[in-house]
């Protein structure tokens, strides 16, 4: 009974704030680069970000195998958390995960081991979640593609350094390729699979 | 362990009784408690369960249908954890429950609870089941044959 009662608890208004989780991801997802908050709070376990947390609770659930970095499926708190709340099961196989957690983007495994859709159905891809330090200060990126009107600038310390030259796999690869979310404690970034990124400041 | 199980024998009881009571009538016997801080750990949801069946009962397994529960969990700040599935769409009483459930573990609330809320609660189900058997056992009618003799 001990080790369910260290689980922080989830959304307090389930509908609600999976709403306003899911519409803040949506905007993130359609505007590339630009930061979208996470207002409704769960508690999270761990290591596990506040947005990383509420984003769980509202697109996680018994259908989307999950893959977990080392330090993520390492501790218990974050794989107890995720059975009880979300039901979503922990896979080891990266390549058949809807989505993936990333707390340590150091330790990023080569992006052509998460799936990469199909043909067919580009969207049985791998959702790549990386929990970043900052999206507000560190390196200036420059985005282009769909959904940014001309340039977008992002201003982010991200691990991994080179996450957008491993991203550029992506443009051979349209349709299929891989979408990432950058997480800073509520701070929310999407750069989806079409979006490029041309040229990067100090 | 014996003690794990005691307690486990208890929280089923008291889910026996809770189960079948109303929200109201749990709620009106919390309240005149002195709560102790908790908070939804699952606030109150409702979904389904798979009824499954057996035609007379060591048939092959068959789904019978599907019925709405309400499930919730709370917990209390010292830490234990209550949980509460009852039938129908009614959260609150999920709630209630999972609350009384995580009470009976407590220590310090286990004995109160018991005495105040399930006690009396399993006394209204038992006076309201023994009516019904009353009732019904009047209704009684005994069937016999009788036998023609020979001759």
């Amino acid at each position: 009974m001990t080790t369910i009662a260290e689980l922080p608890p989830g959304f307090a208004d389930k509908v609600l704030s999976a709403q306003s989780t899911f519409r803040s991801v949506m905007d993130a997802m359609a505007r590339p680069g630009s930061v979208q908050r996470i207002v409704p709070m769960a508690g999270a376990p761990g290591m596990m970000m506040r947005g990383t947390a509420a984003i769980a609770l509202t697109l996680f659930d018994h259908d989307t195998p999950l893959w977990l970095d080392a330090r993520m499926s390492e501790s218990s708190d974050v794989t107890k958390w995720l059975k009880f709340h979300t039901g979503a099961p922990v896979v080891q196989d990266s390549s058949i995960a809807s989505f993936a957690l990333i707390s340590d983007g150091g330790a990023l495994p080569s992006l052509e081991r998460f799936a990469l859709g199909t043909g067919e159905y580009p969207d049985r891809s791998t959702t790549v979640i990386i929990q970043v330090d900052s999206l507000s200060s560190g390196r200036g990126f420059e985005l282009r593609g769909p959904g940014i009107d001309g340039v977008a600038t992002l201003q982010a310390s991200i691990k991994p350094f080179d996450l957008f030259e491993r991203l550029r796999m992506n443009e051979a690869l349209f349709p299929r390729g891989i979408d990432v979310v950058l997480v800073a404690d509520d701070a929310v970034v999407a750069i989806p699979r079409t979006t490029r990124v041309v040229s990067k400041g100090s | 362990m014996t003690q794990h199980n005691t307690q486990q024998a208890q929280r089923k009881a008291a889910m026996a009784v809770l189960a079948h009571a109303e929200a109201g009538e749990i709620a009106a016997r919390l309240r005149d408690l002195a709560l102790p801080a908790h908070q939804d750990l699952r606030a109150p949801e409702n979904g389904l369960v798979m009824l499954r069946g057996r035609v007379g009962g060591d048939g092959a397994p068959f789904n019978l249908g599907e019925a709405t529960v309400s499930r919730a969990a709370v917990r209390l700040a010292s830490g234990e954890v209550g949980f509460g599935y009852t039938l129908g769409r009614d959260g609150e009483k999920a709630r209630l429950i999972a609350l009384c459930d995580a009470l009976v573990q407590s220590r310090d609330f286990g004995g109160l609870v018991e005495r105040s809320v399930i006690a009396p609660l399993r006394e209204q189900l038992m006076v309201r089941r023994t009516r019904a058997a009353e009732e019904t056992a009047a209704t009684k009618v005994d069937f016999y044959t009788m036998v023609r003799g020979e001759g």
